[in-house]
């Protein structure tokens, strides 16, 4: 069998690729490999993205329902970019800031094994898109610590974060 | 200056000239941050005219502006370039093969020494990249977050309280932050003890990867360590866990190159200076031979066992003997035979250029 890119050398590489169940089958020399591979290695290769899509089907055809959604009339879809959750789950993308909002009740269960069970953000907050959120997550923190010393009958430290709590809900208004 | 001189400091970016901590082992340190605009849907989704207005707003608001004393942004348009020009970058990895390849209005930000880039329309809208020579990952966190900051006062970041920052791809949600380090463990290769590690690694919500990314091997012996987990744990966090194992990593590596200094310095010197030789002597060599060639001998300088050559060669030629470079240096596109010819003829004139300025046996 002769190479298919070059059709000069004999093939002696040999592949399987299964795109969402498609075969498709790859001959190739080993000098030609070697070239689409001296490139960008990563573009040819199986990558996360590949993976995840795969798990994202895998959620799909087992869904509770049983339902199959690319046949039926989608019920999910982005109202800002028009992506559907079907689509989500073959390309593994989200379209838009809002698909996450769309798809919110969907995405636990696929953040939790993306990110080792983790499904909420700790991290750092941005100063003036998440200014409210950095206030109200304090006054949530204070809040447990005032009913902690009140617990533990800690009246003066308690009183001091009582008025945290004041001056910081001052700020916010 | 000689040519090759001027084209090899083209492309080592000048923040790698600097000397970073732990650089016998640690070769760079990098920080990436992936950040949407909160009211255009994400590149790969977006129609053209959605990216071109992306494009313009950071043109408008970041292009000639300078942070703190990076010094002003440039602005690269990728459609601009020309392919062996693209290919460069990618080599050089100021950008992604994608935004190289299939980017629409994708463009890069870049300050004078390139130790930050903004990649425009990625996968994400931005995607900021701190690099910063040796051992020096919170140092990286800190330049990124200081633009990252600087960045939000200008646009409207796509955030949300639970999942944090929103992502085209659900593996970077949260932080958005890939932190990595990009470490030469020849030592640790040659007493096959990276098979054993690299999945003890992978078990701690860390990758280990070939210097190319995804799916590449680990060319001369260089291998990527990152973060694989971006939501449910703070930047800090997941930089000092990376810090933590990298940590790990240099003593081991140190540790069994003494050891193999001390049972086996005849076979490390022949080994080296075998690959010294091929490098300083052959008329052709494929980029595989160079990089484990190039790796030896990047090994014996640190060992100390081979003196004169400076250490910095492993970076330098690693990115000069990439099919880009080598296209770029000769003007045009080659075979790949050719570029075997050239590579080696380039090599050996670094290293004569080399014995030049010092004086070596």
């Amino acid at each position: 069998m002769e190479c298919q890119e070059c059709h000069v050398r004999p093939a002696t590489l040999h592949f399987t690729k299964i795109v969402n169940g498609e075969k498709n089958e790859i001959h190739i020399c080993e000098q030609c490999a070697k070239e689409k591979g001296d490139f960008h290695p990563a573009s040819n290769s199986f990558s996360i993205h590949h993976l995840l899509s795969g798990l994202l089907g895998f959620e799909d055809s087992v869904g509770s329902q049983g339902a199959m959604p690319l046949q039926n009339e989608e019920p999910d879809k982005c109202p800002n970019c028009g992506m559907t959750y079907g689509q989500f789950t073959k390309s593994g993308k989200f379209g838009c800031s809002r698909c996450y909002e769309v798809f919110e009740e969907k995405l636990d269960p696929i953040f939790r094994r993306v990110h080792g069970g983790n499904v909420r953000h700790t991290g750092k907050i941005p100063k003036r898109a998440g200014s409210g959120i950095k206030v109200k997550q304090q006054l949530e923190e204070l809040r447990a610590r005032l009913q902690e010393h009140i617990r533990k009958e800690e009246f003066e430290k308690a009183a001091q974060v009582r008025d945290q709590i004041r001056s910081l809900e001052k700020k916010g208004e | 200056m000689s040519s090759l001189e001027r084209f090899m400091a083209d492309a080592v970016s000048p923040w790698m000239s600097a000397k970073g901590p732990d650089a016998d082992i640690v070769l760079s340190s990098r920080i990436r941050l992936a950040r949407n605009l909160h009211s255009y849907p994400f590149p790969i989704y977006a129609s053209s005219e959605t990216s071109l207005h992306v494009y313009n707003e950071l043109k408008e608001k970041v292009n000639g502006k300078s942070y703190s004393d990076l010094g002003k942004f440039d602005m690269v348009t990728i459609s601009e370039l020309n392919p062996i020009e693209k290919r460069a970058l990618v080599e050089k990895h100021m950008i992604s093969p994608y935004l190289a390849e299939d980017s629409v209005h994708g463009a890069l930000l870049i300050n004078e020494s390139e130790s930050v880039g903004i990649m425009i329309n990625e996968e994400d809208h931005l995607r900021i990249q701190c690099l910063f020579p040796g051992f020096q990952l919170n140092e990286a966190l800190t330049l990124a977050n200081g633009i990252d900051d600087w960045l939000e006062q200008k646009l409207d970041y796509a955030f949300d309280e639970k999942r944090g920052y929103l992502t085209s791809c659900p593996t970077n949600v949260g932080t958005g932050m890939r932190a990595s380090v990009m470490m030469h463990l020849p030592a640790l290769v040659m007493t096959q003890q990276m098979n054993r590690i690299a999945p003890a690694i992978n078990q701690l919500g860390l990758v280990v990867r070939g210097i190319y990314g995804e799916g590449s091997e680990a060319l001369g012996n260089v291998f990527q360590i990152s973060n694989q987990i971006t939501l449910g744990k703070s930047e800090q966090d997941i930089v000092e866990d990376l810090r933590g194992v990298a940590m790990q990593l240099i003593q081991q590596e140190r540790s069994a190159r003494k050891s193999l200094l001390d049972s086996l310095k005849i076979r490390m010197e022949d080994r080296v200076w075998r690959s010294y030789g091929t490098l300083a002597h052959s008329r052709v060599i494929q980029s595989k031979e160079a990089a484990t060639c190039l790796s030896d001998l990047r090994l014996g300088i640190d060992m100390g066992l081979i003196e004169g050559v400076s250490r910095e060669i492993l970076n330098e030629l690693m990115i000069l003997t990439q099919p880009g470079f080598l296209q770029q240096y000769a003007g045009k596109t080659l075979s790949s035979e050719e570029r075997d010819v050239l590579r080696a003829t380039l090599i050996r004139k670094r290293l004569k250029l080399e014995n030049k300025h010092e004086t070596s046996d």
